[in-house]
């Protein structure tokens, strides 16, 4: 199987800032993929250049078999997206924004009708159904926006630092639902800067200052960088960095 | 496109939800409609004036009543001198002092010609000279009295004149409100199409619900046009509640043809609703976009026509405001409303605003794209 | 470890005030768009009103029908196209094609002299024009058709003296505190009230609820700083721009329009930021009453932008209006502040003129900040 997501010295210039510095990598099809790195390094800049909201400055990068520079929009039919603000309406309920999103990427009315029932009972949020999204807790928001964004089942979903502001035992929920999705072969790309979530990761890239300087699986990082937890492994490769903060 | 239809059943949903936009569709423009009218009457009444009679003769005394109880003016002081006279004028208490001299009747029966003050407050100056005109008719009247009266019958008739045939056409009672609602209409709308929309628009971008949607295979112009319809839509709503409020309210009733006005509304939201989307395109913030639409629409509300005329503007203002569309569509109204123009008439304003407004929209799609990606 | 001394507490609000001040500076000028608004307007109608509007009409285009052309059609139509009130379009062959040219927009006026005129003068002593106004515009209808009849009288007054009339009034006319009827005088007043209560009450406002909406207003609440410094730390970017603007908006109109401050710039003044205090606190109010962005410009606009423009009295005269609206006026502040401004900059009249409107202003300010100071706190929670 061809990985769904390859990068070949992939950069983002700012004028003479470099946010993204040459990342070469790949992400196989089906897994989960955790982009870890601090505030700063470059991580939400690379993400949006893989969805086709950034065009690159160099480098070469497809995603589920098209290129970023040429095929943009085929790349955005194929990928889902939550990012750090949900992008869910306030001011229009549950159902209304399934089926909203859902209709924009092309699914049909009847496949509407027949999705939303199966992704509130998912979510349990069948109570919900015509609640208004910004009367809902923080953490119910953020499965919807989840759901939400792999309703039209895509090859690959972006999650940028989906669970940030939210406790543990909705955040673990959360991965519940990530979990569930890789299972049914929807790839999962996501940022976080949480360093536990970084073990719930097939694999996982730590950038520091724009490059990658670590990439492989939990248990290899924590091995080579001698660590007992990730968040070890974290503060050993980027506590040098000089880019700290957004 | 079935994208588009989900873009405006969401659009729709969220306008009839949020009770604010309601109110500003419907409550704002009839409040507007039933207030700027009752206010900005033009119609020059009730001119206050300050007399001062030093002759007290059987002329002066019968020229003052003349002016009192001519309707223009009323009279709010009379005083025994020119300088208390002048000090209402200062304290506002009247518009005009006028004087008739000592001697007056002597000096116009010996020397054949006498001489009247008056002071005028300018500072509103339409007041003054329109003030000063009625004076001076009343005056010119008062005149061909005396003589009439003073001289034989055959000097009187000896000497030709000139009569004035006036009549007013379109507007023969004099309305202010013929010609000021359409304005008002023009302006509600445009409010609506300049200042909503890109205030709608940011409001996504504030949100974050604008990336969500970049993201998604939703081609960019049928973003916009996601954007443009509801607007459009809502702009000819209140465009026709406008229509109504002035038929119910004012019995205007357009001597032209429906159509044209409706053409019209469309070719103007058209580009005005592009004014809107580029003010997004360069705003960040709501805060950001109601500055800039309110700069523009600001100077649109001046400089249109819509309380004073746009000939009276020096040729480099008049140049400039051809390119204003809110210009060239009130003149439209005004004249299919009032004259019943058809759209030969009005083709050159019709060509205007599609001209402008193809660039406006064009700069704006182009900006779009240059700076969401 | 005993904890370090504290300064009193008095100190740290002062310090801290002024660096929350200079925040807020910052994320106004930082802002463009917002610049453009807050400076290019008061100049932009500064220009406008000074050069580019005024309720004079020169120039009117109109149309002459001569059916007559003898010596006296053409005398007074040399009159007519001598005066800079009027431009001749073109002369129409046939009064029909008057509805037609009328539809098109572009004459104002039609004067139709008949045939024979001069014959029917000389003989019958009596003859007639016709001026056909358009009077779209009642008023500008009106004016023209008072240009055209005193053309019109002039010829008939030098028939009268050709003839030796006696008994000749002639009024002496003198136009005070604006001797070329030009339109700034006016305005210029009212575009200082309307940009003043403009930035103070709708700017103001809107960046209160902004704040109220992303939660940092909560935040601030709930510190240690008095709610009394975090208003003032709020309005007083607003307030020093005001008093920026209306030091602009009087050197243009002094440098552009000719137009000097005739009495005491000092109690302009003061009498100005009584007025900018006004607004502000109005703005105060409104972001208590609003709970998003939208509705505090909503609100500024309906609330204070348009009575601001009908009931000031300086676009439209108020003692025109029904009662109704001049009773409301009165509880407009900046059909106060017009007064003032009118009497001292373009009247040049001292303190005694305008003691009543300063009074009424100073009430205003004392009660509304009273009220929105009390309520802030609360409603904000």
């Amino acid at each position: 199987m061809p990985p769904v997501i390859t990068t070949e010295k992939l950069s983002k210039q700012f004028g003479p800032f470099k946010a993204v510095n040459e990342l070469t990598f790949q992400v196989e099809k089906g897994e989960i993929f955790g982009f870890l790195g601090a505030n700063g390094a470059g991580k939400t800049t690379a993400m949006r250049m893989l969805c086709g909201l950034l065009a690159p400055s160099s480098g070469k990068a497809s995603v589920a078999g098209f290129d970023v520079y040429t095929q943009p929009n085929q790349i955005k039919r194929k990928i889902g997206y939550m990012s750090q603000k949900f992008s869910l309406y306030g001011d229009l309920t549950v159902s209304e924004n399934i089926r909203f999103y859902s209709g924009i990427y092309g699914m049909s009315r009847q496949q509407i009708r027949q999705k939303t029932p199966e992704l509130l009972e998912e979510l349990q949020l069948q109570q919900e159904a015509k609640t208004l999204v910004a009367d809902l807790p923080l953490g119910w928001k953020q499965k919807l926006a989840f759901s939400v964004s792999i309703a039209h089942d895509p090859d690959i979903v972006f999650l940028d630092e989906p669970t940030s502001g939210v406790d543990p035992v909705t955040r673990r929920q959360f991965w519940e639902l990530i979990y569930h999705a890789a299972e049914k072969g929807v790839t999962v790309f996501v940022t976080t800067h949480y360093m536990d979530e970084a073990e719930y990761c097939n694999r996982v890239s730590i950038m520091v200052d724009g490059v990658i300087a670590a990439l492989d699986t939990p248990a290899h990082l924590k091995q080579q960088h001698g660590g007992e937890s990730m968040e070890d492994v974290f503060y050993a490769l980027a506590r040098n960095a000089t880019r700290k903060g957004d | 496109m079935k994208t588009l239809i989900f873009l405006l059943e969401k659009e729709f949903r969220q306008i009839l939800r949020n009770r604010q936009t309601l109110g500003v569709l419907i409550i704002a423009p009839v409040i507007q409609l039933l207030l700027l009218p009752l206010a900005a009457n033009y119609t020059v009444k009730n001119i206050s004036i300050a007399v001062v009679d030093h002759d007290h003769s059987t002329f002066s005394r019968r020229l003052i009543p003349k002016i009192t109880s001519s309707g223009y003016f009323t009279l709010t002081g009379y005083t025994n001198s020119y300088r208390q006279a002048l000090t209402l004028v200062e304290e506002d208490k009247a518009d005009l002092a006028f004087q008739i001299p000592a001697n007056f009747e002597r000096d116009l029966i010996r020397e054949n010609s006498a001489k009247v003050y008056m002071a005028i407050d300018a500072i509103d100056g339409t007041k003054a000279s329109l003030g000063g005109a009625y004076l001076n008719s009343i005056l010119s009247d008062f005149n061909a009295d005396i003589r009439v009266n003073q001289a034989p019958a055959s000097t009187a008739a000896d000497a030709p004149h000139i009569d004035i045939i006036s009549s007013d056409w379109y507007n023969p009672f004099l309305n202010y409100n013929l010609y000021i609602v359409p304005a008002i209409l023009v302006t509600l709308v445009t409010a609506l199409a300049a200042m909503q929309s890109a205030f709608n628009i940011v409001q996504e971008k504030e949100s974050g619900t604008i990336e969500q949607i970049n993201v998604s295979p939703i081609k960019k112009y049928i973003f916009i046009l996601g954007k443009l319809i509801p607007f459009m839509v809502l702009g000819i709503l209140v465009f026709s509640l406008g229509l109504l409020v002035g038929w119910l309210v004012y019995g205007i009733v357009p001597a032209g043809n429906l159509l044209v006005l409706y053409s019209s509304l469309v070719v103007y939201l058209f580009a005005m609703l592009g004014l809107g989307l580029l003010i997004a395109t360069y705003s960040a913030t709501q805060m950001q976009a109601m500055s800039l639409s309110f700069f523009f629409i600001n100077i649109f509300n001046l400089m249109s026509g819509v309380f004073t005329s746009v000939d009276s503007m020096p040729a480099w203002a008049q140049t400039l405001v051809e390119t204003f569309p809110p210009s060239h569509f009130i003149k439209i109204m005004r004249m299919v409303v009032l004259k019943g123009s058809g759209f030969g008439d009005i083709a050159y304003h019709l060509a205007a605003m599609t001209v402008v407004g193809t660039l406006l929209n064009t700069w704006a799609v182009l900006n779009y794209k240059k700076t969401s990606s | 470890m005993p904890s370090p001394e504290m300064p009193p507490e008095k100190e740290i609000n002062m310090k801290q005030l002024i660096v929350f001040i200079k925040k807020e500076f910052l994320q106004v000028f930082r802002d463009k768009q917002t610049l453009l608004m807050l400076f290019g307007l008061p100049i932009a109608q500064i220009v406008l009103f000074g050069f580019a509007l005024s309720n004079e009409v020169k120039g009117s285009k109109i149309v002459i029908t001569d059916y007559s052309k003898d010596a006296v059609t053409t005398r007074i139509i040399g009159k007519i196209t001598a005066s800079q009130y009027f431009t001749v379009e073109q002369s129409l062959q046939n009064a029909d094609q008057l509805q037609a040219a009328f539809r098109k927009g572009t004459i104002k006026m039609a004067v139709v002299f008949p045939a024979n005129f001069a014959e029917d003068l000389a003989r019958t002593g009596k003859a007639s024009v016709e001026i056909i106004a358009d009077a779209s515009d009642p008023n500008e209808g009106t004016t023209v058709a008072n240009y055209m009849t005193q053309i019109i009288n002039d010829y008939n007054l030098e028939l009268d003296s050709i003839a030796g009339q006696p008994l000749q009034i002639v009024p002496d006319i003198l136009n005070l505190y604006n001797p070329q009827l030009s339109g700034p005088p006016n305005f210029v007043p009212g575009v200082m009230a309307l940009v003043l209560m403009l930035v103070c009450t709708m700017m103001t406002s809107v960046a209160i609820v902004k704040e109220k909406e992303l939660g940092t207003m909560e935040i601030l609440l709930v510190s240690p700083f008095k709610t009394l410094y975090i208003i003032i730390a709020k309005l007083t970017p607003n307030l020093l721009i005001s008093i920026v603007n209306f030091f602009i908006i009087i050197l243009l109109s002094s440098v552009f329009l000719d137009l000097q401050v005739k009495g005491s710039l000092l109690l302009l003044t003061f009498c100005s930021i009584l007025f900018i205090l006004t607004s502000l606190s109005i703005g105060l109010l409104l972001s208590i009453y609003s709970s998003t962005q939208q509705g505090a410009m909503m609100g500024a606009l309906m609330g204070m932008m348009l009575p601001t423009m009908l009931l000031t009295g300086f676009l439209f005269p108020i003692d025109n209006m029904p009662l109704a609206l001049q009773w409301l006026a009165n509880i407009v502040p900046s059909r106060w502040y017009f007064i003032i401004v009118k009497n001292v900059m373009l009247k040049g009249l001292g303190f005694a003129s305008i003691w009543k409107e300063t009074l009424i202003l100073l009430g205003m300010c004392v009660i509304l900040f009273g009220i929105s100071l009390q309520k802030f706190k609360i409603r904000l929670q």
